[in-house]
């Protein structure tokens, strides 16, 4: 059987498929939550140096990476909107924007609520802490941007170029720790090196950044299918669609 | 088994207002986003119908 995948590629056959999907995706991040939370306070093992406090990991990290991964696809497809004048992809960057934002929030919320009993603080200006809150700031500048423009393709192409432009700083999150010294600890995880952690550790982290991924896959599909219908409305299948759903 | 009463599991060892505080306002930014997107996408459809009476 073949897939004429573009035929996705247009707003009015994606927008049905992904009501299709959305709710396959939150019923499996719910699943991961529930799995990951039971890893996350009964079988990892309370921790040596920090006690209970590091279980605050297993939502920092998980929002961490999903804070900066949403930001590189955000800029991807908004760079393949921009280069091919593709009216969904530069929609499936505006949709992510919102829900990078908030993982970039939590990033930080847990990492000063993590901070305080273990370094005393609740912030420290060092590279990895700003570089997070300059990506904050991206999410906040690409949204803010798109907002204030009221022709949606222009919208569209001034909010690629900030998102392209701000790629550079996710590296530099990455690598912050490396590059600087810091109050952060290191990578917690390495393809390279064997885990370092207690193995039920890793696999809650693990659990739980995969139950970040699939939430962030279903509420950017669910705030995607409201963004073509807000540049759809005048178009005759939008308008049919209310006629079958009420 | 890491906790011998409910008690013990809210105390966290001490460290739970910091725990509790990561996670609990991580799950209500993730209610309030759900609520939101909800509401947007009511929204949408609503001036959907608007659109098509209008003529």
């Amino acid at each position: 059987m073949t897939i004429n995948w573009f035929r996705y590629s247009s707003p009015a056959s994606f927008y049905p498929l992904a009501g299709r999907l959305i709710p396959w995706f939150f019923a499996t991040a719910a699943l991961l939550t529930i799995a990951g939370l039971y890893i996350s306070f009964w079988l990892a093992p309370t921790d040596a140096q920090q006690g209970e406090a590091y279980r605050i990991i297993f939502i920092h990290v998980p929002a961490a990476w999903m804070s900066m991964f949403i930001y590189v696809v955000m800029a991807m497809w908004a760079g393949i909107g921009l280069a091919f004048n593709t009216r969904l992809s530069s929609m499936v960057a505006s949709s992510l924007a919102p829900t990078g934002a908030l993982m970039t929030f939590i990033a930080l919320w847990t990492g000063s609520l993590w901070g305080k009993p273990m370094w005393g603080t609740w912030w420290v200006w060092d590279a990895r802490l700003t570089s997070e809150l300059i990506l904050l700031f991206l999410y906040f500048g690409f949204m803010s941007l798109q907002a204030a423009i009221d022709d949606p393709r222009r919208a569209d192409k001034a909010g690629a170029v900030i998102a392209l432009v701000g790629v550079v700083n996710v590296p530099i999150i990455y690598f912050s720790v490396k590059w600087w010294n810091t109050l952060h600890q290191g990578a917690s995880v390495s393809l390279t090196k064997s885990p370092t952690m207690a193995k039920a550790m890793l696999l809650g982290m693990l659990v739980m950044a995969l139950a970040f991924w699939m939430y962030s896959i279903a509420a950017m599909l669910t705030r995607l299918r409201s963004v073509i219908l807000e540049r759809e409305r005048t178009s005759d299948w939008a308008k049919g669609l209310k006629e079958q759903q009420p | 088994m890491n906790w011998g009463s409910a008690a013990e599991f809210f105390a966290m060892g001490g460290y739970g207002v910091y725990v509790w505080g990561s996670f609990g306002v991580t799950a209500a930014c993730i209610a309030l986003e759900i609520v939101l997107l909800r509401a947007r996408q009511r929204a949408a459809l609503r001036a959907l119908g608007a659109a098509s009476h209008r003529h």
